[in-house]
């Protein structure tokens, strides 16, 4: 039995991380379905960031949850302006162009951001520092859940419902749905679809950098290529709970997350990642929908 | 350009350098040691990015104002006209010329360069073929395949496998491998014609990751991650032979398979499959609504594609005399994909361009060879904004109906 609730927490936390990069594929996918190939990076470029400053001000001498807290926000700020850039540069100027063009620039983007990262900083891999001190009332749970297991569900928690209540009750979140729903219908009734087109880009890069930092202080170490499994990873929970559905991307996170962590729990840790691409590969072939999704007719 | 438009544009590149410089600057200038707790800082880099992002800045939004207007001169043309270059390069009188010439410089090569000049001709060679193959999947069908390289990892694979057990030479696996190839195409394309677009890529990434994934943990089969060394070179009728001779011998039969397969390529692309191949890239429904068979045209170009790719994997094998899972990596599929998009989708000759330009350019250049991965991902994206038909554009045969002479 504890063997199973370990799993289960690790699986949890792990799935939270994902769902957090899903919500970012989904709602770009869902306004102007396009598979932003770069988010993992986005992702990526969060950990480093919080690498960074909580490198700073450790050297400082600053205690570890105040600097947990100031790395995630500043992080998260860098990030969002990353990912408003690459929205810029890469797929603004193809908003009208064939369906594969913003794809490939968007591999080039991934590619070019990858690069960046390791040319700027390092090729190999940097000890992110302990950020999340062990809790005295978690000693309890320790056998099958650790103290940042548990930092990284309740915050993604968190940051989770803050994103529904946004969606559902504020103007942008309104201007959101609608231009999710039809982008050139929103567009007659006034809303200014570039902007949401930024603030979605915007928030889901936030959401990654949540993660990025997240995943460094618990897994302790980060690199360069990080973003690109955590990328399809989370891609495939977006995929799994129904692309452009927001509670179909968190869904989707855990299902992956409990999946990966059952699999190489039970079954072997070898194939940890084939796993996932198995799931991938599988639900697009049957149920491309994914499970919140609905089946859409083309139009032609 | 007037005198405002020029303030306007190094107003425009100053903000955008100023914002560049802003983001960059965490990630160019400090550096952290977390283990020994110290910082680095490099201001320097600072003023590098400053400078450098104000120029390409200023480059982007001239471009940018070009582009925008001659879209709209676009719009207004009916027919699309060539650069001079390519009528150039498609008058027969010049054409037919220059590819003697070509064709000579190709045979000559090994006999006037070093050793060291034609294994790089070899690999450039290789990554041609690689990238006519993707050619007729991406740009021809308009399929995103992102997991290429499993197909080349499927050839190589096999000629190293049946040489190291069953002893099997070159020539015998050539053709085998291409069958592997053309298996494994039509069974990972089965699943996947059902997607479109973006999910096709993405479900052929993950397939190329599985194929890498697994031959680097099953230990039994493919000897992991430490791959399979002491491949046999091509024989040649048991002649024995040295390593500078093999390597021309592997140049010559490169340039042979380089030659069969622009063949091949540029005769299908006309050919009634080429057609179809192109009214599935532009519009699918309407396509079948055409009566042609989706399906049939899709595994066609999935599995030509791979077995392309398979044939060169058993070249690349026989080249390097080892392999392992490390050469078949999701940036080695990309870097084909690079070299296409930068080529021109849908074109044989643009593609060859590219190969040649992407694979020599960063050899020559060695003193960029850190940014080479770099490069090839800002190429991407600016080929994509600022020519999307990439560097020679594809055109398309013309048939002409003589009314008077049928009437």
């Amino acid at each position: 039995m504890e063997y199973f609730l370990q799993l289960f927490f690790g699986g949890l936390s792990r799935g939270s991380v994902y769902a957090l990069i899903a919500l970012g594929y989904t709602m770009v996918y869902g306004i102007i379905e396009l598979i932003n190939f770069a988010h993992g990076e986005i992702y990526m470029i969060g950990a480093f960031m919080g690498l960074i400053v909580a490198g700073l001000l450790t050297s400082l001498g600053w205690p570890a949850l105040s600097v947990l807290a100031i790395a995630l926000v500043i992080s998260v700020l860098y990030s969002a302006a990353y990912g408003y850039t690459v929205e810029k540069i890469a797929y603004k100027p193809l908003r009208n162009a064939p369906r594969l063009a913003p794809l490939i620039s968007a591999i080039g983007m991934s590619i070019l951001l990858q690069n960046y990262i390791m040319l700027a900083q390092t090729p190999d891999f940097l000890p992110f520092p302990r950020l999340i001190p062990e809790l005295a009332f978690m000693e309890r749970f320790s056998n099958y859940l650790g103290t940042s297991d548990m930092f990284i569900i309740v915050t993604s928690f968190v940051v989770m419902v803050a994103l529904t209540l946004f969606i559902k009750f504020t103007r942008m979140g309104k201007a959101m749905r609608a231009t999710a729903q039809n982008r050139k219908m929103a567009m007659l009734v006034g809303v200014n679809v570039d902007q949401v087109i930024s603030v979605t880009f915007i928030i889901g890069s936030s959401l990654a950098a949540v993660g990025g930092v997240l995943i460094g202080a618990h897994v302790g170490q980060i690199n360069f290529a990080i973003g690109f499994l955590a990328g399809i990873k989370a891609f495939t929970a977006a995929v799994l709970g129904g692309i452009g559905s927001i509670p179909g991307a968190m869904l989707g996170g855990l299902v992956l997350g409990w999946a990966e962590s059952f699999a190489t729990g039970y079954i072997s840790s070898d194939y940890e990642d084939v796993f996932a691409f198995l799931l991938l590969v599988v639900i697009l072939i049957f149920r491309p929908a994914g499970l919140l999704g609905k089946q859409r007719a083309q139009k032609v | 350009m007037s005198r405002a438009n020029i303030l306007r544009y190094l107003k425009q590149a100053l903000v955008a350098s100023l914002w560049l410089s802003f983001l960059t600057l965490p990630i160019m200038v400090i550096r952290v040691d977390t283990v020994e707790q110290t910082v680095t800082w490099r201001w320097m880099h600072l003023a590098y990015m400053a400078g450098g992002s104000f120029v390409l800045a200023l480059i982007w939004y001239i471009m940018m104002e070009r582009r925008d207007l001659s879209q709209a001169k676009r719009e207004l043309e009916t027919v699309e006209r060539d650069s001079a270059l390519m009528r150039f390069l498609s008058d027969p009188r010049f054409a037919r010329p220059l590819m003697a010439f070509g064709l000579l410089v190709a045979v000559a090569f090994p006999w006037f360069f070093s050793l060291y000049q034609t294994n790089i001709l070899i690999s450039a060679l290789i990554y041609v073929v690689l990238g006519l193959g993707l050619n007729i999947t991406v740009g021809l069908a308009g399929l995103l395949d992102l997991g290429y390289v499993a197909f080349y990892a499927v050839g190589a694979y096999t000629y190293a496998l049946l040489n190291h057990h069953f002893h099997l030479g070159f020539w015998a696996v050539l053709p085998l491998g291409a069958v592997m190839g053309a298996f494994f195409g039509i069974l990972l394309g089965f699943p996947v014609l059902r997607l479109r677009g973006d999910y096709l890529a993405i479900v052929t990434l993950g397939f190329g990751q599985i194929v890498r994934l697994v031959l680097e943990n099953w230990g039994s089969f493919s000897y992991g991650p430490s791959g399979i060394s002491n491949i046999d070179r091509p024989g040649l009728f048991g002649i024995s032979y040295s390593v500078e001779q093999a390597t021309t011998y592997m140049y010559y039969i490169m340039v042979v398979l380089v030659l069969l397969t622009i063949f091949v390529t540029a005769r299908l692309k006309d050919s009634r499959i080429g057609r179809a191949w192109l009214a599935l890239r532009e519009d699918e429904i309407a396509c079948q609504a055409m009566g042609i068979d989706n399906t049939r045209a899709k595994l066609m170009a999935f599995s030509l594609g791979a077995t392309l790719a398979a044939l060169m994997g058993v070249v690349f094998a026989a080249k390097t005399t080892f392999i392992n899972p490390a050469s078949f990596t999701f940036m080695e599929s990309a870097m084909i994909l690079a070299i296409v998009v930068l080529g021109g989708m849908g074109s044989v000759l643009g593609v060859i361009l590219g190969a040649f330009l992407l694979m020599l350019l960063p050899e020559y250049l060695r003193a960029f060879s850190e940014y080479r991965m770099l490069i090839f991902g800002a190429t991407m994206v600016l080929v994509m904004v600022f020519r999307p038909e990439g560097l020679v554009r594809a055109k398309r045969k013309v048939y002409k109906i003589n009314v008077e002479a049928a009437g």
